[in-house]
């Protein structure tokens, strides 16, 4: 199912709707969230939270906002930061684990998924270290370019090209 | 101008959801004018869900029925959308239908495995049983197969004043030289105490020798059937109550049983 077709029946006050998009969703934010908390169960808070108030402000999404995935996705890394914050982690995100999602794979033995999970573990490895660092800091943290740049120690304007490269390794790898 | 505009890595910063609002806009305006760019997008968001995905622990059903709990209890009217009036009623009713549903599976399903969980206690403690049972009737076949054997020579010990109601039997295997004694018709002996058999030689003049002290905790498992020592030309038996680990001789006033061998 595509996101078009899940908001159409979320529209279309589908009665299904709600566990279609959980269905669709709750693997990927659960996986964003844990890997900024580390805590499966706080995460599991968060997810709570986090699919409540999405359900909550559905109506405010539109797609001039961006996609969909993109949206819920701000919901989640913002109420896992926020977490973080409220457990008296140090307020700077800088400070946040160093632990990336390769690391995750690494020790995580009861990842499952549709994709295989060894298969993606020691695909995913293939990725080179700094890809690993800047897939973590904007997509699974949401640094900002800038945050990037200085936390790397890379040149502003470069961060988003090699976003854009490891993406596209990323993608080699993934087949999409 | 579309490979320069992809190449640029905007998209990817798009779909990560790192743009201002105006910036937005733009990416969504050339999206909707242009295929290539729309492909490009689903790409990179398909990478990005899977790679997430992929590190997310177990997610355990609970999650989900909480939060389904959540939505009915605190958030009433959240499940249903709040866009529009009309004709909301037949999508409330869906919802709740849909949620009344979801609840009574998650409690059949919890029951069921209750259920599966007491079948299968219930289940170990009848394997314990029948265990038991057989473990029971190996013991009482060989108690059974002593007894019956058609060489024996049984002699019967009588009650004697220390114990008037008591009673004991004493198998004589002629055949492979062992002697059994069946002290089933005997009372527990009190704790410090044990049972001690004897044969005796009545001519010249009463002699008696100990075959054996009975280990009363074993008296359970083999049925009362205890094998002692054998002696050749035992005229009597006799069962004494001796202190543990019993006597050199008989102490009389504790003589239990006595019986003589009928040749």
């Amino acid at each position: 199912m595509t996101q078009e077709e899940l908001l159409e029946q979320i529209y279309k006050k589908d009665s299904k709707a709600f566990t279609l998009l959980y269905d669709m969703y709750s693997k990927s934010l659960f996986g964003v969230i844990y890997n900024l908390l580390k805590d499966k169960e706080e995460s599991e808070d968060v997810l709570q939270d986090v699919f409540v108030k999405i359900w909550k402000n559905i109506d405010s999404y539109n797609e001039s906002k961006g996609r969909f995935f993109t949206w819920i996705l701000n919901i989640a890394r913002n109420a896992a930061i926020d977490k973080l914050r409220s457990k008296g982690h140090n307020n700077s995100l800088k400070n946040l684990s160093v632990d990336n999602f390769v690391n995750i794979l690494d020790h995580n033995t009861s990842v499952t998924n549709k994709i295989d999970a060894i298969g993606i573990r020691e695909f995913v490895k293939k990725l080179k270290p700094v890809c690993v660092r800047i897939i973590d800091l904007l997509f699974f943290r949401g640094y900002t370019q800038q945050e990037a740049s200085e936390e790397l120690a890379i040149p502003l304007g470069t961060v988003k090209t090699q976003n854009r490269n490891c993406i596209r390794d990323l993608r080699t790898i993934l087949e999409v | 101008m579309n490979t320069e505009y992809i190449e640029s890595g905007i998209l990817e910063l798009y779909v990560f959801g790192l743009l201002s609002e105006e910036e937005n806009l733009k990416v969504k305006e050339m999206a909707d004018s242009n295929e290539d760019v729309r492909a490009e997008i689903l790409s990179i968001e398909k990478a990005v869900i899977d790679l997430s995905y992929s590190v997310s622990p177990y997610l355990s059903a609970e999650v989900y029925n909480k939060i389904r709990q959540q939505l009915i209890e605190k958030h009433e009217g959240v499940v249903q959308m709040p866009r529009k009036s009309t004709g909301s009623y037949l999508g409330w009713a869906a919802a709740i239908i849909l949620l009344f549903g979801l609840g009574f599976q998650y409690y059949q399903y919890n029951q069921a495995t209750e259920e599966v969980q007491a079948t299968r206690t219930e289940r170990d403690k009848f394997e314990q049983m029948l265990a038991n049972v057989s473990e029971e009737n190996t013991q009482n076949e060989k108690a059974l197969a002593i007894i019956r054997d058609k060489n024996n020579n049984v002699v019967s010990l009588a009650g004697q004043t220390a114990a008037p109601e008591a009673y004991a039997k004493v198998y004589l295997n002629n055949e492979d030289n062992k002697i059994y004694v069946d002290i089933a018709g005997l009372p527990e002996p009190p704790k410090d105490k044990v049972y001690q058999v004897w044969a005796l030689k009545l001519k010249p003049q009463l002699d008696p020798t100990s075959i054996g002290v009975l280990d009363d905790s074993q008296r359970t498992q083999n049925k009362g059937i205890f094998a002692v020592d054998n002696f050749e030309g035992a005229e009597a038996f006799g069962i004494t109550l001796e202190p543990a680990g019993g006597s050199p001789s008989p102490t009389l006033e504790q003589l239990y049983t006595l019986g003589e061998v009928k040749s």
